[in-house]
């Protein structure tokens, strides 16, 4: 379809916008309509899109097939191991109110230390959100539905590669 | 005309559509017209899960069902032919089956609640604890104090940026959607992930393991 100029051009007008509504859904899944498996199906979407236009090498460019491979076991590692890390923290697998010990425990502390200075107060255990991370249960769907969205994106299009390459394999 | 009036037009219309293309779907011969056909009834199906206000849904039918889906047909279409057989006989005994089945189906909506019954199961099991564990609690894009009174009580001064705190065990996000599948239903979440992979991997070794043999054949 190389030679379809109206395509060409509407298709590089469209992508951009079809990839950061992707990323938009991924990232704004919490607040937003969306979320991990929505975001990389649009995502794989529009690099489809691309494939179909410019041809599946084009394509093969921008997400090298190796490349995908590693992201699709990385999305699932990414959820996984999310899980366990909130294990590590002493919570249950997947249990995200565990994550919030690292920094929070951090900014805990420090609000003791400020307390002791001031007085002999028993700490409530208050701490400031500091953080540039959102914390807890927010954080850990956010990283589990970023694993999602690897898996499901480099997956789909995996597929479409290889459906796309069988007419030269048989 | 009222707001009812005019949604339950609109679903009407919709679902007319969807039955239309359905039916034009199976009784057409030219394979590729189906597939795009399928495709105009993936987002006829988005659109109609829009206004049930289901958008995460209606945005997996429309990427899923109208995108891949019909992308995938096409290359399989490429791979074989345009055109259906024509059937040698009228089918009557699968008539026969699909009338009853959907006959069956129809009958046993009958008993279900009515849609949107704020008393029917569904939302009386563990929804309302969802609901109630992942309110939103984000007011005018800041995080709303919510454990902040324990504090207070005590004699504290409590900066309103405090999102949350140990003693919070809630799902603070606005979606409840996401907030139940990452989260109550993350065990779920996480065997569907792992199934796209494992699909992911068939896919591959399928595939590519035909080219690697042809491959190694060609210099025998």
């Amino acid at each position: 379809m190389r030679e379809q100029s109206i395509l060409r051009i509407v298709g590089k007008l469209l992508i951009p916008y079809i990839l950061l509504f992707a990323l938009y859904v991924q990232f704004h899944g919490d607040y937003g309509p969306g979320g991990g498996f929505q975001a990389g199906v649009i995502f794989a979407a529009g690099l489809i899109l691309y494939g179909l236009i410019f041809g599946v090498n084009a394509a093969r460019q921008v997400a090298p097939p190796l490349t995908m491979e590693t992201l699709a076991a990385l999305g699932v590692l990414l959820y996984a191991g999310t899980g366990v890390v909130a294990m590590l923290n002493g919570g249950t697998f997947l249990d995200y109110s565990a994550l919030q010990g690292t920094h929070q425990q951090v900014v805990d502390q420090q609000v003791d230390l400020d307390e002791h200075h001031e007085g002999d107060e028993e700490s409530t255990g208050q701490a400031e959100h500091h953080g540039f991370l959102p914390q807890g249960q927010h954080l850990g769907i956010l990283v589990v539905e970023l694993g999602v969205g690897l898996t499901v994106a480099a997956v789909m299009i995996l597929i479409f590669f290889s459906f796309a390459s069988r007419e030269r394999v048989l | 005309m009222s707001e009812v009036v005019v949604y339950n037009v609109i679903v009407i219309f919709l679902l007319v559509l969807l039955l239309g293309t359905a039916i034009t779907v199976a009784r057409m011969r030219d394979l590729w017209a189906a597939v795009m056909l399928t495709g105009i009834y993936s987002f006829l199906g988005a659109s109609w899960m829009m206004l049930l206000d289901a958008p995460d849904v209606a945005f997996t039918e429309a990427a899923v069902g109208a995108g891949i889906a019909t992308f995938l047909m096409l290359g399989t279409l490429a791979l074989t032919s345009r055109k259906a057989k024509e059937p040698n006989r009228a089918a009557l005994v699968p008539l026969a089956v699909v009338v009853v089945t959907g006959a069956a189906l129809v009958y046993g909506t009958f008993d279900m609640p009515h849609y949107g019954d704020p008393q029917a199961p569904v939302h009386q099991h563990v929804a309302p604890e969802y609901l109630n564990d992942s309110v939103p609690h984000v007011h005018h894009g800041k995080a709303e104090v919510k454990v902040g009174l324990e504090a207070s009580a005590q004699g504290r001064e409590v900066s309103l940026e405090i999102s949350q705190s140990a003693e919070v065990s809630k799902v603070d996000v606005p979606n409840i959607v996401t907030a139940v599948l990452a989260s109550y239903r993350g065990y779920d979440t996480l065997g569907e992930t792992v199934v796209i992979f494992t699909a992911g991997i068939g896919v591959l070794l399928l595939l590519r393991g035909r080219r690697r043999q042809r491959v190694g054949e060609a210099p025998a």
